[in-house]
Parts: structure tokens; C-alpha cells; sequence
């Protein structure tokens, strides 16, 4: 800890950080009501092609699997920084947030690849109910690992700038919760999107 | 395709479309710079900012709520004395209101009083009063809480904004596509709508988390959850309620906003869009949303009974049991807010029988609170009047919407001005008069000195008389089929009704009158009536043990409990103002001017987007990104309050209970 | 130190088992929808299944959200917002679907 000499009894006390924890859960699980619904949208909408490509026309089994892999290897490497955190290793734990950084902007790149694809071939989300779901949906789950690399992006500084302080570890920790939350949604997504459009 | 700096922003914004809505905005332009012209010549800028816009003191934020909740109640209002006094002249006429502009004055009378009346009401009374009543110095987050009452800002000023610039919605308060879509309402009425309740349900969620994990953690040492007193429960469940409901308008109003703006199909009529989804998504927030409002005012009402009875609680428990009950069935009943829209006769009946099976613990309340006046010493404090008048009129509403729920006679008066007529019979008593009760009983602990209660009498007289005459009425016309938000008619018969039903908005106009006249009355007269002890109606939970108004930290030392009406039982073991042996330092969170930064940033990114402005709402994004960043770095949120101004503090309260006469 | 060491090793290995698991769970549908072998019905049933399976992996090994956790708030707002999600989505399929058959068709 680099706090001697500060007045470390302005810092929030232990069981703080252990209710902005609970505090963020709950947020998660507010945000999981809101994919929730959105799943029940996508799925009531599921038929309505309106004459448009359906999720056969549309989606690409190799394609899939290499997003999920990418997001559920993230998982992993996340688990290794926090691993890392713990032991109070710095290089590693950078190291392996850089890692989750680049394999979070491959799955955000093959998205952004795959819905660039669809909107030039007329698959756009002003074609159909059914694809204006799907980009919502898939959409409002890559905005959030989006917004997860940037969170990445601001903790690596935070650790570079301020070291292993008590409130910087409890943000990465906040951090993980998220990124692992995110992974949960996008086996939901590939269970229920991707999948039964392809079979 | 043509760049315009402004979008769709130009002069014809200005509202010269009729003499009235040109009027509504210069009353709103000028009340603005008369607040601005009044602080400026007061020179109370600095003050203002220092103390109160970035204060995280959670007495103060909550303050501010209710400050917006009363000013956004008298917006409210005047739209509905204008509805009531149009449907009273406009048989065979047209009235004085063009009907573009009736419409406009339905839907924002419906979203200002839910969204920016009631809600900011009772999270205003929440932050006040449940940290001191679980023996708190704050909530668990004070930044996010000033950061949820500036979106709640922001959202009521977008909404304020449409009256000068531009027009407000003109699609019912809930927005019902396809006609909120951009193919029959392409202006900007409805976005002013979406982005208005977008922030202000941020803030909600944001208030939700907050309190949740105040009282789930913050509580004093003793307070075990069976000993929290009924507003902390209730408040609780409210939470609850915000952070699982409020997505689901989040996802309606946000796929309507992509359909309006991205040309999507969610709910359009073509292109395979399914407007019923619409509905079932806004009324899966809505039916949880009655509760959120409602809830609380049943946890006022559970305090002020029992205080003003001078008895503990009857059924304590079997309340708990019903408060957590309702907060669970509430998410099961939504359909019956949309019974006639086609569903088989199966899927209505399971949701009408949900439905009633809600009425149970509501009446399993009832009979607590009359259990709990029984052989009471019944004190009639004006938050006790509401009480009384609430209880009485509740059950007649509650007995309606039992009606309502029963899917045959649902067919017939849904739509009607039968269904208005219940929902204002649930929600006025059922949430405002609980609100109003609220602020008369604890107005001295925000502000240390007590409200006069004549003239708090005489607006509850003049609210109930106001509220049977206004709309009994419009329980038989709805019996005699007029439609709800009628604009004119010529069937002679609904008339006289309706002249009556106006006639009753003007008796609760002179109830809103007796509240401002109660008001100013109470602050002239405020040294008569200090609040000394910071005990002024013989309480019995934990909020009376601090001063009036409290110091920053409520409680100098966390108080320990051992009963459920800890205060009382302080009281009777003569251990309420013992003095300890030494004080200690206190952190308190320091003052942050970001919460008014992102409200700001949230109102221009909402009126970017509203009018197509898309470089300032790109900007304002980006600077809602940045503050979070930059606060995101940002490690010591606190002061310290050294122990010897805590002891001077401690010390100046002890002489003011020994000359109050409590010690 | 010791036991420090003893928790860092405990949680690497609960990362490694919850990635093992998951990528087994993942492979079972994708074999699934890439050989077509199966009737659509069962197909999507053992999609469901594995997804679900593996939610609860997801939550076990990499949220570490134990039954036996140190906070019982976490597991009962989780175990809340499943219910609701079930009756939201539950609800919203069985009303919107019940439309459906009764004005399209």
C-alpha cells in the first residue's frame, strides 16, 4: 500500500466496499431485467420477417462460436487478473488485463464486422420487426462490453497511476462482476438467438 | 440529405398555436426569472450552490425532491383544473382549448403528477426520514443520491421546456403506439415525453439501489430487520419495486425512441412491428409503479397512526408480511391493465383472479391500522386527519378496482371516465394524502419548527370535500359511457356532472391555496413554534431522537436498539439523551458539484436528442463519460469532522432539550 | 501468507474448472445446431438446457455466488430477480403468443 503519510482514515471504511459490492449487484440485476425483457421482445418478434431474411438467411455458426469463445476466454483471463490482484502481482495482473482488453475488442469487432454485413446486404434493423430485436438486443449487449472495454481501459490507469490501493482493487473487482455478468447474457443470447435461427 | 446546426429547431418551436398555450409559456418564462431575479437580488448564489445544489446531505437532497414534487404539483394541478373547466363548457362547443392542446394538457397532467410529483415526493421523504429511522448517518451512495435528484431535475425541466419550446406530448401519459410513433406524431411532443421519463427513470433505479442497500446495511447496532420501523419496510419494498420495474419502462420507452428515431419496427403498423408488445412492456413497470407510490404512503400512515394513537403498531408483523406480499404480487398482475386488447378468456381470467388476491393484504392492513386506533388516545394531528380520510376512501376505490378487475365488467367501462375516476380514487388518497401527511408530520424535523395545524386542517377538509366532488362523479359518467380525455361533447345528460366535477377541482384548489397559506403562516410565525426537543408529537422511532433540524451526522454516537419503537423505548428507560463520555471524529461526504453537472449534461443530451441536434447530444454524451471518468478516480469522498465540534454541536443541543423541558 | 496463497490457488482453480465446464456446455449446442441430427424440438431443448446449465456455472465458478455465500443479500436479490425474470419473460411469451393465435390466425 502506497497510503503512508495520507490520511487513510478518509477512506471510506472496509464494510463500504463491501456495500458498493452489494450495490453493484443489485444494478446488475436491474440490468438483467432489462435484457430479460428484451429477450421477450426478440422472441415474440422472432417471426415477423416481414417478407426480410430470416435468422437463417442471416447468421453464421463459425462466426458465433468464435464471438463466444473470444467473450467466454475474456472470462478466464479476468479470472487470472483478479487471481493476480490478490496476490498483490502488478506486471501480471496489466498483463492480463490487457488480454481480456484485446480478446473484449475482438468480440466487439466481429460484431461490428457481422452487423455491417447485414445492414449493406438490406438486412439493416429498419428492415423487419424481427431485425429491429435482434440489433437491439445483440446491440444493447455490445454497447455494454463497449462500455466494459473503456471501464478496462480506466482501471489499467488506475493501477498504473495509483497502485494496488484498497479502493482501486475494490473497483476491479466491481469491474469483473461485469464483465462476467456480460458473458452470462451473451450464453443467453446464443442459446436463443443464434442457435434456434440457425437450426 | 440538409444539415441543420439546430436540427429541427426553429421559431416556429414558439407556441403561437393558441392564446392559452402562449400564455402557459409565459407564466413558465417569467416564474423562472422571477427565481433567478429573487436569489440573484438576495445575493444568495454562493449560498445556494455551497449548501444546498452540491450538498450530499441526505436531509438536504431530500429536501430538494419535495421542493420539485410541490412546485410540479402545482404544474399538475393547473392542467387539470384546466381539463375539469373545458369538459364543463364544451357541450356542443368547442370549448376554450383547440384539441391539439387538450391532449397535450391530459398527457403531461399524468406524466408531471406520477413521475415528477409523486415520485420525487416520496424519495424526498425517504431520504429525510429512513436514514435517521434505522439510526444512519446517511444512505449507503450520497454522491449517486444528489446524482439520481439532478436526472429527476433534468427530467422535469425537459418537461417544462415543451411548454415554451415546442409542444409536449399529445399521447396520453402512457404513450401508446402506434399513434406515439413517428408515422402519426411526428413532431416533437412525444420525445420530449420519452427522454423526460428516460432520466427520471435512471434516477429512480439509481434511488432504488441506493436505499436498498442503506437499509439492508446502514442499520444502527439492535435495529434487526423485525425491528425496523413500518416506513423503512415500506421503503424497502418501493426499492425493490424501482430497480426490478423500471427497466421495463427503460426497454418501452427506449424501443419506441429507436422506432421514432432509427425508422425501427418494434411497434409500427407495418413491416411486422407489434404495437401489443408496447403495452405489455409499459405495463409490466406500470402495475409495480401503483405500488412504488403507494407503498410509502402506506408505511406514513402505519407511523402517524400509531404515534397519534399513542400505541405501538397493531400487527407489526402481519404489516411486514403484507408490505412484502403486495411488492411481490404486484409484478403478477399486469394484464388487467389491458384486458380488452384480445387475450383468451383463460389468460384474463388467471389476471383477474391475481388481481383480487392483491386486495387481501391491502385489507389485512386496513384492519391493522383501524386495530390500531382501537382504544388508542386518538390525537387528531392533521397527518392524522389524512390518515382518517384516506383509510375511508381508499376502501370505496379499492372496492371499484375490484370491480375493474372482473374481465365482463372491465369490457364495459374500460376507457371510460369510470376507470379515471378509480385510479384517482386509489392513488389520491392512497399515495398524495399519505405525502401530505408526511410533510406535516415531519416538516419540523427538516426544518425545526411545526407546521400551524389549522390551516392544515382546512386543506385536508378542502382536499377530501374537492376530491368526492370532483370525481364521484365521473364514476356515473362513466356508468353513462363517456370516454376518458373527451375534449367536447352533445349529450346534454353529462353535463351538470361535470360542472360539479369542475366545481370540486376548485374546492381542492382551496385546499392547495390552505397549504401555501399554511406554509407561509408557519414560517412567519416559526418562532412560536420550535421545535426544541426534536420531539415534537411524543414519537416513538428513532427519527425523534435527533435534533430538529438534525446535525450533518444525525446521531453523534449510533444509538443502540432493543426495541421496535426504539425511540420510545429509549424514553421509558430514561437512556434517550444520555450523554456519552467522549465524542469521536465523524467522516462526512464532501459537498460535489458533479451531480448538477451530469443532471445538466442529461438535460442537453435530452433536448439534443428531442430535437435532432446531433453533434450536442454526441457532446453531451461524451461529457457524461467523462465525469464519470474523471469521478470514477477519485478516492477520498469525505471530511472529517474533528470530535471537538461534534462535543460544541452535542452540547448546544443538550441546553436546547434542557430549556425545551425534555431533559 | 500461507493461507493467502491457499485462497489465490482455490480461486485459479475455480476459474479453470467454471472455463473447463463452460466450454463443454457451449460445445454441446453448437454440435448440436452445426450436425442437425436432432428434431427441432429436442434440439432447442437441449440448447435451453445447456444454457441454462451454464448460467449456473457462470454464477458458481466465475460470480462465485455460493449457497453457503458470506452475503445472503447477493443470493436472495439473485434468486428474486430469477422469479421475476421467469414471470416476465414467462408472462410476456404467454399473453403475447395467446394475441397472436387469436388475431393473426
Amino acid at each position: 500500500m502506497s497510503l503512508a503519510g495520507e490520511d487513510t482514515a478518509l477512506l471510506p471504511e472496509a464494510d463500504a466496499y463491501e456495500q458498493r459490492a452489494f450495490g453493484f449487484w443489485l444494478y446488475l440485476m436491474s440490468d438483467a431485467i432489462i435484457f430479460a425483457l428484451l429477450f421477450a421482445t426478440y422472441l415474440v418478434m422472432a417471426g415477423n420477417t416481414a417478407g426480410g431474411p430470416a435468422g437463417s438467411d442471416l447468421f453464421s455458426l463459425p462466426h458465433t462460436l468464435g464471438e463466444t469463445l473470444l467473450l467466454l476466454t475474456s472470462s478466464l483471463t479476468f479470472g487470472l487478473a483478479s487471481v493476480a490482484m490478490d496476490a498483490g502481482r502488478r506486471p501480471q495482473l496489466l498483463a492480463w488485463l490487457a488480454v481480456t482488453f484485446v480478446l473484449g475488442l475482438g468480440f466487439v469487432a466481429m460484431e461490428i464486422r457481422e452487423f455491417h454485413g447485414m445492414i449493406i446486404q438490406g438486412a439493416g434493423p429498419d428492415r423487419s420487426g424481427f431485425l429491429s430485436a435482434f440489433f437491439t438486443l445483440v446491440g444493447t449487449h455490445g454497447l455494454h462490453v463497449s462500455a466494459g472495454l473503456v471501464f478496462i481501459l480506466v482501471m489499467i490507469t488506475q493501477v498504473i497511476a495509483k497502485e494496488l490501493s484498497q479502493p482501486v482493487s475494490s473497483r476491479l473487482l466491481r469491474l469483473g462482476l461485469f464483465w462476467h455478468f456480460l458473458d452470462i447474457v451473451w450464453i443467453g443470447i446464443f442459446s436463443a438467438v443464434y442457435l434456434p435461427g440457425i437450426l | 440529405m440538409e444539415m441543420r446546426i439546430l436540427g429541427r429547431l426553429t421559431a416556429d418551436a414558439l407556441p403561437f398555436y393558441s392564446w392559452v398555450a402562449v400564455g402557459g409559456a409565459v407564466v413558465t418564462v417569467l416564474g423562472f426569472l422571477t427565481v433567478v431575479g429573487v436569489i440573484t437580488w438576495l445575493g444568495k448564489w454562493r449560498y445556494l450552490w455551497n449548501e444546498w445544489l452540491t450538498s450530499l446531505d441526505h436531509k438536504r437532497i431530500g429536501i430538494m425532491y419535495v421542493v420539485v414534487a410541490l412546485v410540479m404539483l402545482l404544474r399538475g394541478f393547473v392542467d387539470a383544473i384546466m381539463m375539469r373547466a373545458q369538459q364543463a363548457f364544451a357541450l356542443n362547443s368547442d370549448g376554450y382549448l383547440p384539441p391539439e392542446h387538450f391532449d397535450q394538457i391530459f398527457s403531461s397532467h399524468g406524466t408531471i403528477m406520477i413521475f415528477f410529483m409523486a415520485m420525487p415526493f416520496l424519495t424526498g421523504l425517504i431520504n429525510i426520514i429512513v436514514p435517521q429511522q434505522i439510526g444512519a448517518r446517511d444512505v449507503a451512495f450520497p454522491f449517486m443520491n444528489s446524482v439520481s435528484l439532478w436526472l429527476t431535475a433534468a427530467g422535469a425541466s425537459l418537461v417544462l421546456v415543451s411548454l415554451v419550446i415546442g409542444r409536449f406530448s399529445t399521447a396520453g401519459w402512457s404513450g401508446y403506439p402506434p399513434y406515439s410513433g413517428a408515422e402519426y406524431n411526428p413532431g416533437v411532443g412525444v420525445d420530449y415525453w420519452i427522454w423526460a421519463i428516460q432520466a427520471s427513470g435512471i434516477g429512480t433505479t439509481l434511488s432504488g439501489i441506493n436505499f436498498i442497500v442503506t437499509i439492508l446495511k446502514r442499520r444502527a447496532p439492535g435495529m434487526r430487520l423485525m425491528r425496523m420501523p413500518l416506513f423503512c419496510w415500506t421503503a424497502l419494498a418501493s426499492s425493490i419495486l424501482m430497480i426490478f420495474a423500471f427497466p421495463a419502462l427503460t426497454v418501452a420507452t427506449a424501443t419506441l425512441a429507436l422506432d421514432r428515431i432509427f425508422g425501427m419496427h418494434f411497434f409500427t403498423n407495418a413491416e411486422g412491428g407489434n404495437m401489443m408488445n408496447y403495452t405489455n412492456l409499459f405495463w409490466i413497470w406500470g402495475h409495480p409503479e401503483v405500488y412504488i407510490l403507494i407503498l410509502p404512503a402506506f408505511g406514513i400512515y402505519s407511523e402517524v397512526v400509531a404515534n397519534f394513537s399513542a400505541k405501538r403498531l397493531f400487527g407489526y408483523t402481519s404489516l411486514v408480511y403484507a408490505t412484502m406480499t403486495i411488492a411481490l404480487l404486484s409484478f403478477t398482475v399486469w394484464l388487467h391493465h389491458f384486458f380488452t386488447m384480445g387475450a383468451s378468456a383463460n389468460v384474463n381470467a388467471f389476471f383477474g383472479i391475481a388481481t383480487m388476491v392483491i386486495a387481501v393484504p391491502t385489507g389485512v392492513k386496513v384492519f391493522d391500522w383501524l386495530m390500531t386506533m382501537f382504544r388508542g388516545r386518538i390525537t387528531f394531528h392533521p397527518s392524522m386527519l389524512w390518515t382518517l380520510g384516506f383509510i375511508v376512501t381508499f376502501v370505496i376505490g379499492g372496492m371499484t378496482g375490484v370491480l375493474l378487475a372482473l374481465p365482463p365488467v372491465n369490457y364495459l367501462v374500460h376507457n371510460s371516465t369510470f376507470l379515471v375516476a378509480h385510479f384517482h380514487n386509489m392513488l389520491i388518497p392512497g399515495a398524495l394524502f399519505g405525502y401530505f401527511a408526511g410533510y406535516m408530520y415531519w416538516f419540523p424535523k427538516a426544518f425545526g419548527f411545526t407546521l400551524e395545524a389549522r390551516w392544515g386542517k382546512r386543506a385536508f377538509w378542502c382536499w377530501i370535500i374537492g376530491f368526492y366532488l370532483a370525481f364521484m362523479p365521473l364514476y356515473v359518467l362513466g356508468f353513462m359511457g363517456m370516454a376518458r380525455r373527451t375534449e367536447h361533447y352533445d349529450i346534454a345528460a353529462w353535463q351538470p356532472l361535470l360542472i360539479v366535477a369542475a366545481l370540486g377541482a376548485l374546492v381542492v384548489l382551496a385546499g392547495i391555496t390552505s397549504l401555501v397559506i399554511q406554509l407561509i403562516t408557519s414560517i412567519r410565525n416559526r418562532d412560536n413554534a420550535r421545535d426544541l426537543t426534536g420531539d415534537p408529537w411524543d414519537g416513538r422511532t428513532l427519527e425523534w431522537l435527533t435534533a430538529s433540524p438534525p446535525a450533518p451526522y444525525n446521531f453523534a454516537i449510533l444509538p443502540q436498539v432493543w426495541d421496535i419503537d426504539a425511540f420510545h423505548d429509549m424514553k421509558r428507560r430514561s437512556v434517550a439523551y444520555a450523554r456519552p463520555e467522549r465524542y469521536e471524529d465523524i467522516l462526512l461526504p464532501k459537498n460535489s458539484g458533479a451531480g448538477v453537472v451530469l443532471g445538466g449534461l442529461a438535460f442537453t443530451f435530452g433536448f439534443a436528442v428531442v430535437w435532432h441536434i446531433w453533434w450536442a447530444a454526441i457532446a453531451a454524451l461524451i461529457a457524461i463519460l467523462g465525469t464519470a471518468v474523471a469521478r470514477s478516480f477519485r478516492d477520498r469522498t469525505e471530511f472529517r469532522l474533528p470530535a471537538g465540534e461534534v462535543k460544541e454541536i452535542e452540547d448546544r443541543r443538550l441546553r436546547d432539550l434542557a430549556k425545551g423541558g425534555a431533559i | 501468507m500461507e493461507n493467502a496463497e491457499a485462497a489465490a490457488g482455490r480461486k485459479l482453480k475455480s476459474y479453470l474448472t467454471g472455463y473447463g465446464l463452460a466450454l463443454v456446455l457451449t460445445a454441446i449446442p453448437f454440435g448440436i445446431a452445426a450436425s442437425g441430427f436432432l428434431p427441432r424440438g429436442t434440439a432447442l431443448f437441449v440448447i435451453g438446457t445447456a444454457a441454462l446449465i451454464q448460467v449456473l456455472v457462470h454464477l458458481r465458478y466465475f460470480l462465485q455466488l455460493r449457497l453457503r455465500s458470506a452475503s445472503p443479500e447477493r443470493l436472495l436479490a439473485t434468486a428474486f430477480a430469477a422469479v421475476l425474470i421467469v414471470i416476465m419473460i414467462g408472462g410476456s411469451l404467454w399473453i403475447m403468443f395467446n394475441l397472436h393465435y387469436r388475431m393473426w390466425v
